[in-house]
């Protein structure tokens, strides 16, 4: 649980999570060698005043994950240069003042197919609902179900081997907030509460399998993934979305700006 | 960065789940007779007497599967019973019917 005072460092380090995924977003296109988008990454969050979290957890090499087309999450951005066509997920964490924020986006680059568009569409609907879910008095696994819900009827798969996370002093906090699951389980949620949801969603099989490196995560089936993320604080309110982006937002994200931007 | 999944049982999926129930309920203990009955009276210890379809009267325990699901069983209910071929007076109840 995290008092107001504590929720506000977070949003202020969202802040900084966000823009810096909206640049990168911004950047994202054909040509672009990811590792570039690491450093340009590495340097807004340093400079806005945050540590980048990833950089060195459990011995990650960089600042940023970035995942391509049948990659889930966890990419390594290395020599990779993006082409016309990619779906790119992009994942950041910021510490500030001593507390995480945690976003995600996926992003086609340049032309990409129908059957990719939809699939962004709908996981970050997914994320969404899921948000929709973290109300006071419901409980968990309501976040879970609804996302889980919406992938299936699309005919999509839900990854069971990654789950969404508390979110504060450090990156992974209890509880573990899985994309799936029946409704009504587990805890009962209240103000300052604060979770990371994060819906991976795939083509086709949930199964997955982690590459050579130790980190990245791919489809079993090598169809492609979508991974939309944010760190959310349920305040007395609703649920409030600390890691706002100004661009490639879902409409409904409005609903849950936090209180001190609306009156900004 | 999303969290590696941990603890919890790994449910498995429903195919699995389908194919290790009927792997369960098409096996009764081997060279078992299964037979009718109703529940006569509940006796200590999980035990019953019923009185099968063939009039005999017989002292029956509840088997582990039933027990582990929590299936109350109350004088009246008919069950289906396996008895043992080496003694005929005493059996295991593996179903309630509903």
């Amino acid at each position: 649980m995290k008092s107001a005072r504590e929720i506000e460092i977070m949003r202020r380090g969202g802040k900084i999570t966000s823009m810096t995924l909206a640049a990168l977003l911004e950047r994202a296109k054909a040509g672009m060698r990811l590792r570039e988008l690491d450093r340009l990454a590495e340097r807004m969050i340093r400079d806005g005043g945050g540590v980048p979290t990833f950089k060195g957890y459990n011995g990650f090499p960089s600042s940023i994950c970035a995942s391509v087309n049948d990659a889930v999450v966890h990419g390594i951005p290395g020599d990779y240069v993006l082409k016309d066509g990619d779906l790119l997920s992009l994942d950041i964490g910021t510490t500030f003042e001593g507390y995480v924020s945690d976003t995600a986006a996926s992003i086609g680059i340049g032309n990409v197919s129908v059957e990719a568009r939809r699939l962004m569409r709908v996981t970050q609907e997914c994320l969404m609902l899921g948000i929709a879910q973290m109300q006071q008095g419901n409980r968990l696994s309501d976040i879970g179900h609804a996302i889980q819900r919406h992938a299936e009827a699309n005919g999509y798969g839900v990854v069971r081997a990654l789950v969404g996370h508390g979110v504060g002093r450090k990156m992974h906090e209890e509880p573990q907030v899985p994309n799936w699951g029946d409704a009504g389980k587990g805890i009962v949620m209240k103000p300052g509460l604060c979770l990371a949801i994060e819906p991976m969603i795939t083509e086709g099989t949930h199964e997955v399998e982690t590459l050579a490196d130790g980190w990245t995560v791919v489809t079993a089936d090598g169809k492609l993934a979508a991974h939309f993320e944010h760190t959310i604080a349920l305040t007395e309110e609703g649920p409030r979305i600390l890691t706002l982006r100004e661009i490639l937002e879902h409409p409904d994200a409005a609903n849950f700006r936090p209180k001190e931007e609306i009156a900004a | 960065m999303a969290r590696r999944r941990r603890g919890g049982m790994q449910r498995p999926d429903r195919k699995a789940r389908n194919e290790a129930k009927a792997a369960r309920t098409a096996t009764p203990k081997e060279e078992a007779i299964e037979v009718e009955g109703t529940i006569v009276e509940p006796l200590p210890n999980a035990m019953f007497r019923v009185e099968l379809t063939n009039g005999h009267r017989v002292l029956a325990h509840v088997s582990g599967k039933i027990r582990m699901n929590f299936i109350r069983i109350l004088p009246g209910d008919r069950v289906l019973v396996e008895l043992s071929p080496y003694d005929l007076s005493h059996g295991r109840i593996t179903y309630r019917y509903k």
